[in-house]
Formats: structure tokens, C-alpha cells, sequence
């Protein structure tokens, strides 16, 4: 093939620019993923929970309610991150 | 093994050509191209600044007031924007609307009212307003049925006080009522405004929600018992190696547990409105009806699910703070099980 050199300058160069986007975005993706399949469990369990005694669902809302929450704020945590590295990334 | 190696290499080089929109922020881009740009659009409206802006041209300019060795300077922001270069007496505002001397030297507090000083001040006496309202309606109608703001908040009230209050706390929860209550209203309150066309994310702001998280911090600390401490140094009904390895941990979660307040509020009202503009956005990149029907119906969506998290972050707040000074007050109790 053509000469790897120009191939390899080329990565470097454009490397230091762009795969800090490419891993900012692929973080906020994965924290995605995390923060669904955790409040997906719990969503179901608490749904279960609820058809089998529905007289307590008041309390099983409040606690999913904030279980989700509490996920929901780690998943941020990881979003957080990902902006600051992007926004670092633009500098 | 040859081809395998090749096929990697320029897979590589195609990922890394791909770079997205934002990169183009930094290059000057001003005046006849115009070209949308989003990431400036959604920064300019997430981030604080010396003017409040309601629309394209309708701006409202805030007082700028900085403290230096030259004594205290009030005068109006809109020097800065009417002025070609964004300079004016000695000061320049930078890109990112902070206040910059032009003599690099010198140093400045800059304690101006900015737009989300400006929206704080409002809520404060919305805030005011309605409550101050409600207690008096109390003295008025003493004995009677409650009409009118009071009918609509006391059930409110009355849930952060028995179901958060209460059932958190138990019986020492009187004490802390009052912090509850104003710190539970006024994210409630903020991030409501926040959602207004024209409004502030005043929450969204990280200064904001550290402040917060501080103050339960705060009270964390002053109202703590021995109890508390003795839990968190030398815990109880653990073996020795454990204690150990569980009193870094534990001091250190002194810190992480308010920490994770702050970061928990700014990081979701941020993000929604976030969300909302890059779904606005979309219509302006793509100029097309079908892609502006879609867009505004999911940004409508997107915005009714932030209003739910609005009441949500601001309950979780209230919630875990209330966690937290029951862990702080908590009185010993006897336990075989619990070894002590």
C-alpha cells in the first residue's frame, strides 16, 4: 500500500484533537446504559411489588422514586465528567 | 496478519476525522457568515452573564459593580455590549462574559449583579412574598377552613413535614424544619423559573447548588451528637481490622455525601436544559418543517419531563438532607445484635 509514514503523522496530529470528543461521547453513552439498566431493575421490582400487595404502594413509589434518583445522580456524575472533558477537549 | 493490521490503521483514521460541530466554536466566526452554531447557542444560555436576554435584540443590560484598589464601580453592562471592541474604563468582558482588567496586574472582585443574581433576587422575593403571605393568612383565619395560597401549600407543607420530616428524622425533627422547608421551596421555585422562556438556570449553576449542599453540610456538622462521630471513627459491632479500613472511608463520606447533593442538582437541571436546546437547535441546523414538527413536539416532551424533575431534584435534596441530620442526631440504641 502507500506509505504508512503519512498515515501514522496524520493520526498523531489529528489524535490530540478530536478523541477526546470521541471518548467524552462515548462515556456519556455508557453512563447511559448504566443509569437505564439500573432504574430499569428497579421500575420492575417495584412494579412487582406492587401487584402483589397494593395496599403499600404508596410507600414502594417513595422508595423507587428515590432509588432512582440516587442512580440518576451517579449516572450525572459520569455525564459531568464527560462534559468536562469535551469542554477541555475545546481548549 | 498483514491485512489485519492495515484494515485497523485506516479504521483509526476515519474515527479520528470524525470531530463534531463544537470544535468550530473556538475559531472566530463573527460577523457576515452567521453560520448556526449550537454549542455556542447552549453555552450562552446554560452560562451566567451581565445581561438578562429575552429574545435576539431584547436584552435587559444588568449593573456591573467591581471592587479594586480604585475604590467600588457601578455602571451599566451596556457599555460593554455597545462598545465595538467589549471595553470600557480600563475593563474588558471576555468571551466568556467575564470581566477582564485590560492592565492584566491588577486585581479585581467583580460583584456584580449578573443574570442569575438577578433571577435569585426574584425568586428570593417571590419567595417572600407568597410565604410571608401564608403565615399571616394562618392569623387571620385561625380556626377556620384555608383558602386561597394557603389551601395550595399546606398540603405541601405538611408532606415535607410528616413524610420527610418525621419519618426521616423522627423525633427531633422540629429543629430542622425551617431548613427544610426553604431549601426544598426555593429549588423548587428556581428550577421552575428556570424553565420559563427567558428565564435563568439558576440552579444549574454550580456555585448555586455547592452553597446549598454547604449549608446541609453545615448543620450536618453543628447538630451532630457524639453518636454520630463515635459511628463514624470507631464504629461499633465491627472487628478491629475492619474499624480501620472503615474510618478513611468514613471520613472521607463526611465530604462525598453533600458533595453528591451539589453535583446531583446542577448535573440533572443542567442537563435537561440542555436537552430542550439541542432539540430547538436541531430545527435551526436542518431548516426543515418535518424536522421542526418533530423537534418541537419532543422538546415539549422533554420539557414536561423537566418539570417533573424539577419537583424531584428538589424533593430528593430535601430528602437526602433530612437523611442526613437524622444519621447526625441519631441516639443510641440498645441492640445484642448490634454488638454494643
Amino acid at each position: 500500500m502507500f506509505n504508512y509514514n503519512y498515515i501514522i503523522m496524520l493520526n498523531t496530529i489529528l489524535m490530540e484533537v478530536s478523541l477526546s470528543l470521541f471518548g467524552a461521547g462515548i462515556g456519556a453513552g455508557l453512563a447511559a446504559i448504566g443509569a437505564a439498566l439500573g432504574i430499569g431493575r428497579i421500575g420492575g421490582s417495584a412494579v412487582e411489588s406492587i401487584a402483589r400487595q397494593p395496599q403499600e404502594a404508596g410507600k414502594i413509589q417513595t422508595a423507587m422514586i428515590i432509588a432512582a434518583a440516587l442512580i440518576e445522580g451517579v449516572a450525572l456524575f459520569a455525564v459531568v465528567v464527560c462534559l468536562l472533558i469535551y469542554l477541555k477537549g475545546l481548549a | 496478519m498483514k491485512n489485519l493490521s492495515k484494515i485497523f490503521l485506516i479504521a483509526f483514521l476515519f474515527i479520528s476525522l470524525v470531530r463534531g460541530n463544537a470544535y468550530a466554536s473556538g475559531s472566530a466566526e463573527s460577523g457576515e457568515e452567521k453560520t448556526f452554531n449550537p454549542g455556542d447557542l447552549i453555552m450562552h444560555h446554560i452560562l451566567d452573564a451581565h445581561e438578562w436576554e429575552f429574545a435576539h435584540g431584547l436584552a435587559i443590560p444588568l449593573p456591573v459593580i467591581i471592587y479594586s484598589e480604585k475604590g467600588l464601580e457601578v455602571f451599566s453592562s451596556s457599555h460593554f455590549y455597545h462598545s465595538p471592541n467589549r471595553t470600557y474604563n480600563g475593563y474588558y468582558l471576555n468571551h466568556d462574559d467575564k470581566i477582564e482588567p485590560v492592565d492584566k496586574s491588577r486585581k479585581i472582585y467583580d460583584i456584580s449583579i449578573t443574570k442569575n443574581v438577578a433571577s435569585m433576587f426574584i425568586s428570593v422575593a417571590l419567595l417572600l412574598i407568597i410565604f410571608i403571605s401564608i403565615a399571616k393568612s394562618y392569623g387571620k383565619r385561625k380556626g377556620q377552613a384555608p383558602k386561597g395560597l394557603q389551601s395550595f401549600f399546606e398540603p405541601i407543607i405538611m408532606y415535607i413535614r410528616d413524610d420527610i420530616g418525621k419519618n426521616a428524622i423522627g423525633p427531633k425533627y422540629e429543629r430542622f424544619m425551617p431548613y427544610l422547608l426553604t431549601v426544598f421551596f426555593f429549588i423548587w421555585f428556581n428550577n421552575l423559573l428556570g424553565l420559563f422562556p427567558g428565564g435563568v438556570n439558576l440552579t444549574g449553576n454550580i456555585a448555586v447548588t455547592f452553597i446549598l449542599a454547604f449549608f446541609t453540610f453545615l448543620v450536618t456538622l453543628f447538630s451532630a451528637n457524639g453518636n454520630y462521630w463515635k459511628h463514624i471513627f470507631w464504629t461499633p459491632g465491627v472487628p478491629l481490622p475492619l474499624r480501620i479500613i472503615i474510618l478513611p472511608i468514613e471520613v472521607v463520606g463526611i465530604f462525598t455525601k453533600p458533595f453528591s447533593l451539589m453535583v446531583r442538582l446542577f448535573a440533572n437541571i443542567t442537563a435537561g436544559h440542555i436537552i430542550i436546546l439541542s432539540f430547538l437547535s436541531l430545527i435551526f441546523m436542518f431548516e426543515s418543517f418535518a424536522v421542526g414538527f418533530a423537534s418541537t413536539a419532543f422538546a415539549v416532551f422533554m420539557s414536561m419531563l423537566e418539570l417533573f424533575v424539577a419537583l424531584l431534584q428538589a424533593y430528593v435534596f430535601t430528602l437526602l438532607s433530612a437523611m442526613y441530620f437524622a444519621s447526625a442526631v441519631e441516639e443510641h440504641h440498645h441492640d445484642e445484635a448490634h454488638g454494643h
